[in-house]
């Protein structure tokens, strides 16, 4: 091992050390373990607001903060944990596991991956700067309706540039994932014994170059109006306010799955490591990945159902996006049948893994109900979408990170973590999780609208335990920090192969893996 | 015995007294609301179904087919029948909501034979409501209880407000059994209009004019609220119906018309 550490000393002794050693990195390691820890510090953030958001929902009146303030919270909220915390997450998780799983060096453009990480802080320093204006920050909700928006202050401007950055860092970071596995990939590995992992990277990548420059053209009509006297959305000035959200939600919908498809790989890499046996249907799985991501843009506007389009749209809408049931349940029928007369064991990405799959499916059962237009009437901008969409995003997207992160921690750092911690870690987050989510959907069909700073009464007992339970899991998430600190201070002694069930050429390498993971491509039969 | 017997009625007493825990949509007093109610706990009990089919499929394994218990994994990773069939069977049961869900929309978007129309309109933030055909209009804002005790450190308890929230200024009135089609738009910002029990919510957009229809079946007074980000007072524009008996409506009308024109005239 140590002769290990020597080499990558050796071999990269030109390297510039201390900060610039960060700035400058071309390397996939490096920009991967930027990419998660700008995603961890930015969880946190985002986590803080949240807890901003539950402290003043804990009893009806308002005790806090003004409504003003509360809604630059929940839209900053969503705006740092969408763009701030997950995408680069998956980007990060990318950067790591794309070459070792391919048996590549290093990423296709290294130069392109430095640039697409450092673009992030200089983006998300503007937005959060925006809190601290006279005018205060964007209160419009993530999603930016105008003619609210258009109302906004003079963070508006500063709030759009910064999406712009971080549209142009995804796509960026898109195009080297596909310049990455198209090319790189070692002798032998066709596309159909590609890693699905891998897999779903692809597919999302492809959906970020198409979904993010829609997000662009959106937002520069939005300053075009503000600013320079155009009305593409502003009805006085013959525009169309409902125009701006089928533009966004054509974004929209697709980067939702953007978020979620690269979790789905993950699943499908720990749940088959963990039941010692193959996943089942890999080749289905790749259909319905691929599904997923073409029928995610043909559904966008089941997001505004009450916007009053045609009956014809709303139908259309509707069997559109119920038809996403299919090829999602095709991917959770697999996994149980992956573990089906499997010999399975518990350690902590599993559990992670197996809370995703039933917490997610109940998210997306609420998914099924929301796609229902005449009850979605009732539902729609109520807390059960926001119970519906935290159960997908959290213990659906996050809890893959995090049994991702578990998962690999060995191979990256050489270093096992401590299990019985990573299982209390698990059990608290599982926990809070549904305790903070779960009564989401019953205020909501009780018919508490979201986005609201204060509430009637009869919504307080509700809302009190979903604060309790938000409390908890920020706190659940300091324990996860310590983990990873306490594992990085151990002695490598990880195994090269840290799994019993894992399968994949990243754990041919040594733990933990040399600084150009295959110098030469190894061969795949 | 008696023990028990106490013990129960305790416990239903309780149940009771915390009517605040409630956990699904109320059940309508209008057609659209009702069938929404009725679709709702049908989409409700078949993915209750689904749930609990995979999910016990999944604990069957995870306790079963576990290495402590010496289980050896098998070798399958594939099988093509398997996969059509639970392709299929998703596909089928999709049809089948997918069938009542259609009718059901059909019958909320048809506005036709109305009685009488309302035009609702969204300002920031209050609600102003006009009833063309007879001549009544008015603003509708959150009553001065709840705006007082809404303040940032007022140190009014919310909780002895009357309707905290959901009281307004000046209620709408509607007919019972009457077809009412409601008209919407707004004048600054999009709002939408909901009263879970009545109908479900339609958004009041600058620029356009959308369309609902209630037909209320029960007199009583319905509270909902705005239910799209409307600005900072977003959470402070309820809305208030009292659906009332045709005559008494009729009554109302020609009352209110009267107070209009003379504050007109003022």
């Amino acid at each position: 091992m140590s002769t290990n550490i020597d080499h990558i000393k050796e071999e990269h002794h030109h390297q510039p050390s201390g900060l610039m050693r960060w700035i400058t990195t071309t390397n996939h390691k490096d920009i991967g373990s930027l990419y998660l820890w700008f995603s961890l510090l930015m969880f946190f953030i985002g986590g803080f607001m949240a807890l901003i958001i539950r402290a003043e929902l804990f009893q009806p009146g308002l005790q806090l903060v003004v409504p003003g303030f509360f809604n630059q919270m929940t839209t900053m909220h969503a705006l740092i944990m969408i763009f701030g915390a997950l995408m680069p997450a998956f980007v990060g998780l990318a950067n790591w596991q794309l070459p070792m799983m391919i048996g590549a060096p290093d990423m296709a453009l290294p130069r392109l991956n430095n640039w697409s990480f450092w673009i992030l802080p200089f983006a998300f320093a503007m937005l959060i700067s925006t809190l601290f204006f006279e005018s205060g920050g964007p209160a419009a909700g993530w999603t930016l309706y105008p003619p609210l928006s258009l109302q906004g202050g003079n963070s508006m401007p500063f709030v759009i540039f910064s999406l712009h950055l971080l549209g142009a860092s995804s796509i960026l970071g898109a195009i080297n994932v596909i310049a990455t596995i198209l090319n790189m990939r070692a002798p032998g590995m066709t596309l159909m014994k590609m890693p699905i992992f891998v897999w779903t990277w692809l597919i999302t990548a492809f959906l970020l170059i198409a979904a993010m420059p829609v997000l662009a053209g959106a937002i520069t009509m939005l300053l075009t109006d503000r600013f320079y006297g155009t009305s593409f959305f502003t009805a006085a000035g013959g525009g169309d306010p409902v125009l701006f959200q089928h533009i966004f939600w054509f974004f929209g919908h697709p980067e939702v799955y953007i978020l979620i498809l690269p979790a789905f790989g993950i699943i499908s890499t720990i749940i088959p490591a963990f039941s010692r046996k193959k996943l089942f249907g890999y080749d289905s799985m790749v259909y319905a990945t691929a599904s997923i991501a073409l029928l995610s843009f043909i559904v966008w506007a089941h997001h505004m159902f009450t916007v009053g389009m045609p009956l014809a749209g709303e139908i259309f809408f509707m069997f559109t996006t119920m038809l996403i049931a299919v090829p999602t349940g095709v991917k959770v029928f697999n996994w149980v049948a992956t573990m089906w007369k499997g010999s399975m064991t518990f350690e902590t990405p599993m559990l992670f893994s197996l809370a995703f799959i039933i917490l997610f499916t109940i998210g997306g059962f609420s998914g099924l109900m929301l796609a229902i237009t005449p009850a979605d009437f009732q539902y729609h901008d109520t807390y059960f979408v926001v119970a519906h969409f935290h159960y997908v995003l959290v213990p659906g997207a996050i809890f893959a990170v995090i049994a991702a992160v578990y998962y690999w921690l060995p191979k990256w750092t050489g270093k096992m973590y401590n299990e019985t911690l990573g299982k209390v870690h698990f059990w608290m987050t599982t926990v809070f999780v549904n305790i903070t989510f779960f009564p989401m959907h019953f205020v909501g069909l009780a018919g508490m609208p979201r986005r609201i700073p204060d509430y009637a009464v009869q919504f307080t007992d509700f809302n009190m335990i979903a604060s309790v339970g938000a409390f908890g899991f920020g706190l659940s998430q300091l324990l996860f920090v310590y983990i990873l600190f306490q594992t990085l201070r151990q002695p490598v002694t990880a195994a090269d192969k840290s799994w019993e069930g894992a399968e994949g050429l990243e754990w041919t390498l040594p733990s933990p893996a040399p600084y150009h993971s295959f110098d030469t491509p190894p061969k795949v039969d | 015995m008696n023990r028990l017997s106490i013990l129960l009625i305790i416990m239903m007493s309780s149940v009771s007294s915390f009517a605040d825990w409630e956990v699904n949509m109320p059940r309508g007093v209008s057609p659209t609301a009702n069938a929404a109610y009725d679709l709702h706990m049908l989409i409700f009990y078949i993915t209750v179904v689904i749930g609990i089919i995979v999910f016990g499929v999944m604990f069957y394994s995870i306790f079963h087919h576990r290495k402590s218990k010496g289980a050896k994994p098998a070798s399958f990773h594939e099988s093509t029948t398997v996969e059509i069939i639970w392709t299929v069977i998703p596909f089928v049961i999709l049809v089948g909501m997918a069938v009542p869900a259609t009718k059901t929309l059909i019958m909320m978007e048809d506005t036709r034979d109305s009685e009488i129309t309302l035009k609702v309109t969204g300002y920031q933030w209050m609600w102003k409501y006009d009833y063309v055909e007879d001549n009544v209009s008015f603003f509708s804002k959150l009553d001065n209880k709840s705006n007082e005790a809404r303040q940032l450190g007022s140190k009014i308890d919310v909780n002895k407000v009357d309707n905290y929230l959901l009281n307004v200024d000046n209620e709408v009135v509607l007919p019972t059994d009457t077809k009412v089609r409601i008209l919407l738009t707004a004048s600054d910002v999009i709002h939408a209009w909901w009263v879970p029990e009545i109908t479900g919510k339609k958004d009041a957009i600058p620029g356009y004019i959308n369309e609902l229809w209630v037909d209320i079946k029960k007199p009583g007074v319905y509270r909902g609220q705005c239910t799209e980000l409307c600005g900072k007072d977003h959470g402070f524009m309820p809305i208030v119906v009292r659906a009332v008996p045709r005559q008494e409506y009729v009554k109302w009308v020609s009352l209110n018309q009267k107070n209009r024109v003379a504050d007109k005239s003022e």
